[in-house]
């Protein structure tokens, strides 16, 4: 038995491997792939969990690659903050994986190992941003992510490869100015070990070139994570890609990357720098306003259902960036919350998507017809997940939006709080638009009363089991947010806010 | 002007990024547009090589060594290059190779669906 | 106050939301099905009534189902404000199921199974904004309610119930998301806690400006109280099936509103608080001014649901008025006047269906002479208006006394002519129906004179209700001794 201080390089380890098994299996048997990845994503996820308690038993774990010690080695810290995005990463892509049996056989038939080893190692370099505690190695990780989605996207139809291209281009811009800005760590601290960095940088706080590699690292990150008005990527690469894409990347790489930006606020510059240091929090949380009011509306212009949650994804950043550049401890605390809580609604939201798409062949609005009657499984999770998008207790988005609105209010930040508030009501609109063509409109070719029974027609159980899981956990998380905010979150905010 | 000469490397990596920047944004053919990702990128690996050198440093092999005097003669940091960002650049440059890789297969894909490089050309056959 | 933990609130509460499973899984075999609805019904209504007793000893129930967030929780406690309101909702869930069963097999209408099913749930939701601790709780219990009575407003899957289902959220989703959410919020950051508290958590934590406006955000944003400008859903709603518009439209959700602003005004700001800064005020003349404007709205209505509607609006404001006259006798009037116009609103509620499922007549102008054919319905109406109107013998005649003693007692002498305006507009919009149904010519009759009452499911419950409204009139002693046990007089 491997004992438990091990399993932080584990966490990456078993899935990096296990896409070297998957590719040369599938070589010689197809049918291995599916298995595989999951058996590999549930052992990862064992691993995660049990890390997690690790650390709310013992406080954080730091384990030396090779056994170097930093600043020499690679080190990966693992505390409350990323123990938590870690079980999410894990927990999220293992119901993705679970979930794309169907419909990775119906869309990409004759590329299920190559299309598996690409998802396990975007899995991967997921956990690895997450779990690192090395600059320079983060961003080798960023890179693995993003090369290996920019494939995962471009495997869809119609505009995929377009807009994958895009991605491509929009991807390198934000990992490149990322990684400049390390440069400018590295030259004015010689370390670039997180810890370490974390320790120089206040004696050498006034220097420009810091504030420099703060904005190039900030703005790369952004970049990253479709931070409005640096968007324009993010829709067309979601909308197109397969469907098991979808559902892996859009609740995973956005959160990931706001992730690594409090990671990299607060345990790089440190939260005195960036908030008293510094006075942007103001224009940011401003900015973070544009993104909820820009995103929302945006959505609210599309008939494409898919197409209306991608921009719905980019209010979502706007909110958790918003509350974390609130600086006090409410606002990071729900942006934090955020996290956890968006990527399960919008997981639950992209499953719906997927299996609607995979019963009709498409995700316009008018595919949606009828189906409260035709699919009355899938619509109830769907509600679920809608009405935790709008924000209804006690659902997991009534939560954060609580404390994300909490901390607006002790910021003052009163355009914050309109903002989310605005966004829940279009939500709302949006939501019910979907529901209303859903639940009143009869299906194609049926343009009678409507009052005649139609036959139950749902997806296969491997979509729905995972499904269910989260549509169920959207509810159960919300009503313990209150143990994940103690034991885990609180620990993570930066003390003294 | 002495700042200019006093720190060139930074002015030719601006430089080059920005000839780069331009191309990715405002070419119209989608390989022109990666060669410029690739000035930029290449731009980036230039100034953290510039950052490791040192006027009149060799490269970091402790020369006096093989054993039996290195631990008399204290080993002046200033005769070596920083050996460091060079090592990081040899992972960088794994990267951007990697990054071509991907976006020349998307481009071999775009030619295939739809016959053409050029973006204008793309977007009407997508209308 | 003696207080004690018990589960019983929440198991009330649960009980009709437990019941949706094996009404969904009966949903082929209609008579076991509403047999669940009834067992429901009749377990939820013992439960309810088990805790009078207590409550009547002085002892307040409390239980806390969890810990949601640090400092907040989902908390249940039994007053007798809350157990008023429990019990009046849980004993007319079952006269209104044996209703729906009349109304929904008479019709022959479609997906009832999902009918019942929402019913359970808005039911539980009901109950469950009765027995809540603290503003998070019922706010809870409130969307939930919003949700689960939207398929019930637009059973019929048509245009016209799509349209009237968006206006429904729009009032209700947009105000609870819109004024409730953030004045909830902001009362949090203020006073650090949520909690209900006899003279009110917020008092003496912020300035008067915060306080109206804070008031104002809530007064708005309950809707279902139905204070204009915010009364557009009511009408609305309408499209709804009757006992849906019965129950729910004239009892369950819009007491929630008006139940919930006599929380706020009670628990959140406390009467003392403002009485000193004179806020009570602000809410009785919006109060006042929908009563007034809803009446005249009324009296020109000629769908019966549709003046049915209006008049629900200017009653729920005299409920609110109630509160916010600040004076023991005018809000315990207002607070029996939830349990009194309850009855007889539901009663004419429930003759409006009747005489839909018997003859298919909506409009007032098509009732000429009814009630030779339908007389048992038409004397229930009768009744029911008396009610509404405040007539004895009927229990809506104490809680218009009250109301009007209280406007007495709070100096308000406008609110006493409105009053009295309002009770004349009253008569003025119900008497003439009946009056019609009963006297006129035979050539002015619209029907022959042959008796054919509607099903028999449908007229039972309308007399046991109309009865009860005149049984309120020389029993009005357990809910008046709760309204004053509520409010400490």
């Amino acid at each position: 038995m491997i004992s438990p201080e091990q399993y932080p390089v584990l966490i990456v380890v078993i899935p990096l491997l296990s896409a070297f098994i998957i590719n040369v299996i599938g070589w010689f048997r197809k049918g291995f792939s599916y298995p595989l990845i999951v058996l590999s994503l549930i052992i990862t996820f064992y691993l995660s969990v049990s890390t997690l308690l690790q650390v709310v038993d013992g406080g954080a774990i730091s384990y030396r690659l090779g056994g170097w010690p930093p600043p020499f080695g690679i080190e990966y810290v693992i505390d409350h903050l990323n123990a938590l995005v870690l079980v999410v990463i894990s927990f999220v892509s293992l119901a993705a994986a679970v979930f794309s049996k169907e419909s990775v056989k119906k869309e990409l038939p004759d590329r299920i190992p190559q299309y598996y080893t690409l998802f396990i190692l975007l899995v991967t370099g997921l956990l690895g941003m997450t779990i690192t505690g090395d600059a320079f190695n983060l961003y080798v990780l960023i890179e693995i992510a993003a090369l290996t989605s920019y494939a995962l996207i471009a495997f869809g139809r119609d505009r995929a490869l377009v807009s994958s291209f895009n991605y491509v281009i929009m991807g390198t811009v934000g990992a490149s100015f990322y990684l400049l800005g390390v440069g400018h760590l590295y030259i004015m601290t010689g370390s670039l070990n997180m810890g370490d960095l974390l320790s120089i940088l206040p004696a050498i706080s006034g220097s420009r070139a810091i504030f420099v590699a703060f904005l190039l690292i900030i703005v790369g990150i952004w970049t990253k994570m479709a931070f409005f008005p640096l968007h324009g990527w993010l829709p067309n690469a979601y909308t197109y890609a397969p469907t098991a894409t979808g559902v892996l990347v859009a609740p995973l790489m956005t959160k990931v990357s706001v992730y690594i930006m409090i990671r990299l606020m607060f345990s790089v510059f440190s939260a005195d720098y960036v908030f008293n240091t510094l006075n942007v929090h103001d224009i940011i949380v401003w900015m973070a306003v544009a993104a909820i009011i820009g995103g929302s509306l945006l959505a609210l212009t599309q008939t494409d259902f898919r197409r209306m949650l991608t921009y719905l994804i980019v209010a979502e950043v706007g909110y958790m960036v918003g509350g974390v550049w609130l600086a006090n401890s409410a606002g990071i605390t729900g942006a934090i919350l955020h996290i956890l809580n968006d990527a399960l609604m919008t997981l639950c939201l992209f499953l719906v998507a997927g299996i609607i798409y995979h019963k009709t062949r498409g995700h316009h609005l008018d595919d949606i017809r009828g189906l409260y009657r035709k699919m009355p499984f899938t619509m109830a999770a769907f509600t679920v997940g809608a009405l935790s998008m709008i924000g209804v207790p006690p659902t997991v988005g009534f939560f954060s939006k609580w404390y994300l609105i909490l901390g607006a209010i002790d910021a003052g930040q009163w355009g914050f709080m309109a903002a989310l508030i605005i966004s829940s009501l279009i939500n709302a609109v949006l939501f019910f638009k979907v529901i209303e063509v859903g639940y009143f409109e009869p299906m194609h070719g049926h343009h009678d009363d409507g009052h005649h029974e139609v036959t139950i027609d749902e997806a296969p159980f491997s979509m729905l089991a995972p499904l269910y899981v989260i549509a169920v956990s959207l509810i159960v998380v919300g009503i313990y947010t209150s143990s994940i905010i103690t034991n885990i979150i609180a620990h993570a905010v930066p003390k003294g806010l | 002007m002495d700042v200019i000469i006093a720190s060139y490397n930074y002015w030719i990596y601006i430089l080059l990024m920005m000839i780069g920047l331009y191309a990715m944004l405002s070419k119209n053919n989608l390989v022109k547009k990666i060669i410029g990702m690739s000035i930029f990128q290449a731009a980036i690996i230039v100034f953290y090589v510039s950052i490791g050198a040192k006027r009149g440093a060799t490269i970091p092999i402790i020369e006096h060594g093989h054993g039996h005097g290195a631990a008399e003669h204290a080993v002046n940091v200033m005769n070596y290059v920083n050996p460091l960002p060079h090592v990081l650049m040899l992972t960088a440059i794994v990267v951007s190779v990697s990054t071509l890789g991907v976006a020349l297969a998307i481009i071999l894909g775009i030619h295939r669906r739809y016959g053409t490089v050029e973006e204008d050309e793309i977007m009407e056959k997508i209308q | 106050m003696e207080t004690k933990i018990c589960i019983r609130p929440l198991l009330a509460i649960l009980v009709s939301l437990i019941a949706v499973a094996p009404i969904v899984l009966s949903s082929k075999r209609p008579n076991l099905r509403e047999g669940w609805t009834f067992i429901a019904g009749i377990i939820k209504f013992s439960l309810v009534a088990s805790m009078v007793p207590l409550v009547l000893d002085g002892v307040r129930l409390e239980y806390t189902v969890a810990q949601v967030l640090p400092g907040m929780a989902i908390k249940l406690a039994v007053d007798p404000m809350g157990l008023m309101f429990a019990l009046v909702s849980s004993s007319l869930w079952i006269v209104t199921s044996a209703y729906s069963i009349g109304y929904m097999r008479g019709l022959d209408e479609h997906s009832q199974t999902r009918y019942f099913s929402f019913f359970a749930i808005a039911l539980s939701s009901t109950i469950g904004v009765a027995f809540s601790a603290n503003l998070f709780t019922m706010y809870l219990f409130y969307e939930m309610l919003s949700l689960a009575t939207y398929p019930l407003v637009t059973h019929h899957q048509d245009d016209e119930s799509r349209y009237s289902g968006r206006k429904y959220l729009a009032f209700i989703l947009g105000t609870s998301i819109g004024f409730v959410l953030p004045a909830m919020l902001i009362s949090y950051n203020l006073a650090g806690t949520l909690e209900f508290a006899n003279n009110g958590f917020l008092s003496g934590t912020t300035s008067k400006t915060v306080m109206t406006v804070l008031l104002i955000m809530f007064v708005f944003g309950f809707a279902k109280a139905a204070i204009m400008p915010f009364h557009g859903w009511l009408p609305a709603a309408m499209v709804a099936p009757t006992p849906v518009s019965a129950l729910l439209h004239a009892v369950a959700v819009v007491k929630v509103g008006v139940f919930s602003i006599f929380r706020i005004i009670t628990g959140v700001f406390g009467t003392d608080m403002l009485r000193s800064l004179e806020l009570g005020t602000v809410v009785a003349y919006l109060a006042a001014f929908t009563i007034i404007i809803a009446s005249l709205i009324a009296l020109s209505q000629d769908g019966l649901k549709r003046r049915l509607a209006f008049s629900t609006i200017g009653q729920l404001s005299y409920i609110v008025l109630g509160a916010a006259l600040l004076s023991p006798k005018g809000m315990s009037g207002g607070l029996v006047h939830i349990a009194m116009h309850a009855f007889g609103k539901i009663t004419l509620f429930f003759c409006a269906g009747a005489i839909y499922v018997a003859t298919r007549k909506k409009n007032i102008s098509d009732m000429v002479g009814i009630g030779k054919r339908m007389p048992v319905t038409m004397i229930a109406f009768l009744i029911g208006s008396m009610s509404v109107i405040g007539l004895p013998p009927t229990g809506g005649f104490f809680s218009k006394w009250y109301l009007v003693l209280g406007t007495i007692e709070a100096d308000q002498i406008v609110m006493l002519f409105v009053l009295l305006t309002s009770s004349l507009l009253n008569a003025a919009y119900f008497l003439p129906i009946v009056y019609k149904a009963f006297f006129c010519t035979a050539e002015e009759s619209m029907f022959d004179d042959k008796v054919a009452e509607a099903p028999v499911w449908c007229v039972a419950p309308l007399s046991l209700t109309a009865l009860v409204s005149i049984a309120l009139f020389f029993y009005p002693t357990l809910f008046m001794r709760l309204a004053e046990m509520a409010l400490g007089v």
